[in-house]
């Protein structure tokens, strides 16, 4: 029986059977795959949303003209406050991995601590993303003209009074209209604050469709994240773990919640700043 | 599940297993009858129940393929019969033109998803994974079992969109919007279309589930001994199958939800420019291009999908059943990836006449017409292995061959699809209807078949029927000719496809009596499946009982008992020493040695590169 050993040993030891090849759980496995195919759930949202900007890409509005507010203070602060959710949630990633890592040192209360703070940091996270389509979808005090074709006209600001001035209007693909032909159009066409699925007063509507569609379903990433986030911490509370002698579902957990964080990176790329 | 037996000297072949057979800790758990057939976590029964689902559903989706069959041959009668079936659907023995479209769609997604994906991968997966790997069971049971039921609930969920007022969904299989994103447009984009959209969802979870599982399992699971290149080639097929599903699945996901917000929320992914009774509609901007571009980029890795694992099912028959190794077990593998990897350049194959770039154009034929060097090398080393071998031509063995035969017939077909030119003639004609239920459905149906009927005894515990089966084989294969040869000559006519009726053209009309040609073929086709639905559930209760090993097979599942255990194997895990294809080996002892049986025990036969 020995030499039967050596002589049928496989070369190769990891995939040669009765192993786990990359020394990992089904479970952790597991979660890779799903992560994966999630990936390509996500990258499919995305490459239609480019191509569909590509197309329109003279009439896309900026994210630098429609995401300006910040809670709290007035005036036009461009990207500052998706910055600011962005940075929470990739803190909430270091609390996680801080808490992947106590689970390493079976420290069960820093655990406990690091997931808390990762909750919050995703329902802060959650909670400016509501703001932010609060905003969206009420739109500017001077909203727009949007014209028959479904051309928006939007009012100028004055540059150093930061007035709305209705005698100028700016159409997409920065050409502009003023005096007359200008109060015809605001005669003519409907006026409109804010943004829905079927239109929006920053240009156009396929805008604010991928927007509340991505940014929505990735949301309902972070919130079923969160949930589970909760199970989780509420089981490091009962000491689960400190039964079952590893802190493996924190780490499955934390893979799911670092996904969702990189989804973010890009969505924000793709989304605010490109 | 992590019980293995590593201190075993490790021969458990099949004979001495029940020597150490009661110091397991798992088959005499104490079961109920909702745990052991219902919510079973055990890959044996979950595999039971999806073929038995997917039998279920085909039978529907032929039937539906009945009716629509007598609408085309016979366009001027009438089937007082219908009224009785299909109630106001065929009212007056005429079948409705709206509902010859659901019965076209729903035909489609029966046979493609529940059918060739849930009940093929489902079935073939659950089964012959952990037994060829030699694992206790899949990686998740109670994920494993949820697949099923996600399964099951989907199928029901499609099943009943048939009874509902307006009808269900008839965009035709692939739901392209505009029509199945506006109610208002057809009857069928209602209701039903919802419903066909619910479906999808819980089968593309239920296929998740299966998937990943499968490829956990086969990574993670896999006995001592069992490297990758002693695989059987059915659990390379099962794993690439996989693969393809965990990476297109989520893009269907994509188009469907995206499709979901069109039909209900009124945004405009898909829509722009519309007009309906003269009224425009408030969608603007989008494109229905962009679902074909999603929805084929799921839809052709699924052909690949439906095919492969009949593919594999079909390499391990064909070599026992020549009592050969497989010719080429490598290039086997190779091809396999090859093709997996180009399922994902070639779905532009589907879109030439959206007025695609013809340099765009041009690269998919490219891409496509590389799927034909794969395809050729796997065709080649089935004849190869057939070529001077001790053929048994079991019943499973003529499904394999038959499967071959097609895949030939098909593929050849593919080539002429494949060039962009020629695709703009034949386009929704006949021709691709002809090619895609050749190559694609009866091959995988005929893969199906072939192990069903050689896998029966390690489901069952008994032997199907040989001469039902021959019966039913020869019929099959006949009648299957009989409806695809001649409706490529209806194609190349013009005749387009899921036209309720051509009368309208006169050209056409000197073409009804190859229609009825068909039709009569598929009607026999369809009454030959009850003979093995007979033979099958017959089978089951008063079947031979089946022996341990019938065919003389090498691989693993043949050294489990007869009657199921929990956890396959009674005693330890037996360890795998050798390639699963060492058939006919020179000076061997007999015509098979299985995977179970060391060097060691065979000096007679062993060459020099064998270890």
């Amino acid at each position: 029986m020995a030499v039967e050993a050596t002589t049928e040993k496989p070369k190769n030891k990891a995939w040669g059977g009765g192993v786990s090849p990359y020394n990992v759980s089904w479970g952790k496995m597991y979660m890779w795959f799903f992560l994966v195919s999630d990936a390509f759930t996500f990258s499919s949202l995305i490459i239609a949303y480019g191509v569909m900007r590509h197309r329109f890409a003279d009439i896309w509005p900026l994210a630098n003209d429609v995401f300006t507010h910040f809670p709290f203070i007035e005036g036009h602060i461009p990207l500052a406050y998706v910055g600011l959710m962005t940075f929470i949630l990739i803190m909430s990633s270091v609390t996680m991995v801080l808490a992947v890592d106590a689970g390493h040192k079976r420290n069960n209360k820093a655990v406990a601590n690091w997931m808390l703070l990762t909750i919050i940091g995703g329902f802060m996270f959650l909670g400016s993303q509501a703001w932010e389509w609060y905003h969206f979808i009420h739109g500017t005090e001077q909203g727009a003209y949007i014209m028959n074709d479904g051309t928006v006209a939007r009012p100028s600001i004055n540059a150093t009074t930061h007035e709305v001035d209705l005698n100028t209007l700016l159409l997409p693909g920065g050409k502009t209209v003023s005096g007359a032909e200008a109060a015809e159009i605001i005669a003519t066409s409907e006026h409109f604050h804010g943004a829905n699925m079927v239109k929006n007063e920053y240009g156009h509507p396929l805008f604010g469709d991928f927007f509340f569609f991505i940014t929505g379903f990735h949301g309902f990433h972070v919130f079923s994240g969160v949930v589970i986030n909760i199970i989780i911490f509420i089981n490091v509370l009962n000491g689960v773990y400190i039964k079952r002698g590893h802190y493996e579902q924190v780490e499955k957990t934390g893979l799911y919640w670092h996904f969702v964080d990189l989804v973010w990176v890009f969505v924000f790329t793709f989304f605010y700043l490109v | 599940m992590e019980v293995r037996d590593n201190t075993h000297s490790g021969h458990a072949v099949a004979h001495d297993v029940h020597d150490h057979g009661h110091d397991d800790h798992h088959h005499d758990h104490h079961q109920t009858f909702i745990t052991k057939y219902i919510f079973s976590t055990d890959h044996k029964m979950i595999s039971k129940q999806f073929l038995v689902t997917a039998i279920i559903m085909a039978f529907l989706a032929m039937g539906m393929s009945m009716i629509f069959r007598l609408q085309l041959a016979w366009p001027d009668e009438t089937f007082p019969f219908l009224e009785s079936m299909i109630g106001k659907w065929g009212k007056d023995g005429k079948l409705d033109s709206g509902f010859y479209l659901a019965l076209v769609t729903i035909h489609g997604t029966i046979m493609v998803f529940m059918v060739l994906t849930g009940g093929l991968s489902g079935t073939f997966s659950n089964l012959l994974i952990p037994l060829q790997v030699g694992a206790r069971d899949m990686a998740s049971g109670l994920l494993n079992m949820l697949s099923f039921w996600f399964f099951a609930a989907s199928s029901l969920v499609m099943f009943g969109s048939l009874f509902i007022e307006a009808g269900p969904a008839s965009g035709g299989w692939t739901v392209y919007p505009p029509l199945s994103a506006l109610p208002q447009a057809i009857p069928g984009s209602g209701l039903g279309m919802t419903l066909w959209l619910v479906s999808m969802v819980l089968f593309i979870v239920s296929a998740l589930l299966g998937g990943i599982n499968y490829v956990a399992t086969v990574i993670n699971l896999r006995t001592k001994g069992m490297s990758m290149t002693r695989l059987p080639l059915t659990v390379w097929a099962f794993l690439i199958t996989a693969i393809l599903g965990i990476l297109s699945f989520p893009v269907l996901v994509a188009a469907a939800l995206l499709l979901v917000f069109d039909r209900s929320m009124g945004t405009s992914f898909y829509l722009s420019d519309i007009f309906i009774g003269g009224v425009p509609l408030d969608h603007t901007g989008g494109s229905p291009i962009l679902y074909q571009h999603l929805f084929w980029f799921l839809g052709h890795p699924e052909v690949y999908i439906v095919l492969l694992p009949a593919l594999g099912l079909a390499s391990e028959v064909i070599s026992t059943m020549a009592r050969k190794p497989i010719f080429g077990y490598k290039a086997m593998i190779g091809s396999m990836l090859v093709i997996a990897f180009l399922s994902f350049i070639v779905w532009g194959h589907h879109m030439f006449v959206t007025g695609m770039n013809p340099f765009l154009g041009s690269v998919f034929v490219f891409t496509t017409l590389l799927v034909a060097i794969p395809s050729a090398v796997k065709v080649f080393n089935y004849i190869a292995t057939l070529w001077k071998a001790n053929i048994v031509l079991s019943p499973a063995m003529l499904f394999a061959i038959g499967l071959v035969s097609f895949f030939i017939t098909g593929g050849l077909t593919g080539i002429i699809l494949g060039d962009s030119a020629l695709d703009i003639n034949l386009h929704d004609t006949y021709f691709v209807v002809a090619h895609f239920h050749i190559v694609m459905g009866s091959s995988a149906i005929f893969g199906m078949f072939a192990g069903v009927y050689h896998w029966f005894p390690r489901m069952y515990g008994r032997m199907m029927n040989k001469s039902l089966g021959y019966l039913h084989f020869w019929i099959t294969i006949i009648c299957v000719y009989g409806v695809f040869f001649p409706m490529h000559f209806i194609g190349l006519a013009g005749v387009p496809r899921r036209y309720y009726a051509n009368t309208a053209y006169e050209g056409f009309d000197q073409l009804i009596n190859i229609n009825e040609l068909i039709s009569v073929f598929a009607i026999i086709a369809g009454v030959a499946q009850v003979i093995f639905a007979f033979n099958f559930f017959y089978s089951i209760y008063r079947g031979r009982k089946a022996p341990q090993n019938p065919w003389n097979s090498n691989t693993l599942e043949w050294t489990a008992p007869v009657e199921h255990v929990h956890g396959n194997w009674p005693g330890p895990i037996p360890e795998v020493h050798r390639w699963p294809y060492d058939y006919s080996k020179p000076n061997a002892k007999e015509d098979f040695i299985p995977q179970t049986v060391p060097y060691s025990q065979t000096p007679e036969s062993n060459r020099p590169g064998d270890f």
